[in-house]
């Protein structure tokens, strides 16, 4: 469960997170891509120049709200990888321990 | 001049056929002229809905086929006489229905109709690809539920490329209506609330329909519930999506079962 999940309660938002990332996927495969996996594949592509991953294990939300919108990545970086460089400031990656 | 409206959703049993009479009611209120029209050939329900599955003679099929004229096909409302039904075929096969059929008759209608309001059958078959092929406007009916969503977001992606006007390069405006939401339960997140189901499907939206018993209740006895229950929290939401539809600013609020109490969700009007 995400950041956000923490302040709401019941399941609505775990409705909510796998509808995003689904709709991201299919959409792309019906030829419309939309803003969320756009940034996915260039995200993905940046982020692969310096470190080794799986594509699945990106996650990409975007939270919108009335005055300021989030984008949270969530990226899963394998151990034994070694990551070649600074990873930039505004894509917060967490790095999984396995 | 004349508007072709379709109330499609991919999934089934979401309020498509529920929604298409109470809001051809709700238009025809004020002797608006309204027809309604049955695209689910093989499985119709809108005469059922409407109480008139005892006076169908011909359907869509046959006034495609020319065996029946459109005049002799059109069943008025017993109760609103400036609405009418065409229902669909219950025995003939859904080939039957061609696209230069159904562009004929949606011809026809646009010279006798303000509202030509197009029931979507379920699915993204044949059906329901004609339903909403020479749609001006389309409603897509969602439950605040993940395969439900799940389809509408498929449905929007058909609207904006098989449609007569999405190839001519232009767009069918779309509109999302919220059917079966309960209010509490969104508030504790049980539910996927308004704000969820929009901002997954980035689509505007043109109204919220409360759960309620009286949906059920009117399609018991064959009355849309805008005509059965007007003054029920669902036929309330149905008329304000109507005065949407004509153009008027109403406030966003879902109506709320206890008579003259309004929940207000937010004062966002819609687009």
């Amino acid at each position: 469960m995400s950041l956000f999940g923490l302040f709401r309660r019941g399941s609505a938002p775990i409705a909510r997170e796998r509808l995003q990332i689904l709709l991201s996927h299919e959409r792309v495969a019906c030829g419309r891509p939309d803003l969320l996996s756009i940034l996915r594949e260039e995200i993905i592509a940046v982020i692969g120049r310096h470190a080794s991953f799986e594509p699945d294990k990106v996650q990409i939300k975007m939270e919108r709200g009335k005055s300021v919108s989030t984008l949270a990545i969530e990226l899963e970086i394998p151990n034994r990888d070694q990551v070649l460089g600074a990873v930039p400031p505004s894509v917060a990656a967490r790095h999984e321990l396995l | 001049m004349a508007q072709v409206l379709v109330v499609t959703s991919g999934k089934g049993g979401v309020g498509k056929t529920t929604s298409t009479a109470a809001l051809g009611a709700a238009l025809a209120h004020d002797g608006t002229k309204v027809v309604v029209i049955d695209f689910d050939v093989g499985l119709r329900n809108l005469d059922l809905v409407l109480g008139a599955e005892r006076r169908v003679v011909f359907d869509l099929i046959n006034v495609i086929n020319g065996v029946a004229k459109l005049p002799q096909a059109l069943i008025r409302d017993k109760r609103l006489e400036s609405l009418y039904l065409l229902p669909a075929s219950q025995t003939r096969d859904k080939e039957a229905l061609t696209e230069d059929g159904v562009a004929k008759v949606i011809e026809e209608l646009r010279t006798k109709f303000d509202w030509i309001i197009c029931d979507s059958p379920a699915g993204i078959e044949r059906g329901a690809t004609l339903a909403m092929r020479y749609a001006d406007a389309a409603i897509i009916v969602t439950n605040p539920e993940v395969s439900s969503v799940r389809d509408s977001d498929r449905i929007i992606g058909l609207l904006d490329s098989k449609t007569a006007k999405a190839e001519r390069g232009e767009r069918v405006d779309k509109h999302i209506l919220i059917t079966r939401y309960h209010s509490s339960r969104a508030a504790r997140g049980e539910m996927l609330a308004i704000d969820d189901v929009l901002e997954i499907l980035s689509t505007p939206l043109l109204g919220v329909i409360p759960e309620s018993q009286e949906v059920l209740r009117a399609s018991n006895v064959g009355s849309p519930v805008t005509l059965n229950n007007p003054q029920s929290a669902p036929a309330r939401a149905y008329f304000d999506v109507a005065r949407r539809l004509k153009g008027e600013r109403v406030p966003m609020v879902v109506p709320s079962e206890t008579k003259g109490i309004f929940n207000r969700l937010f004062s966002r009007n819609a687009a």
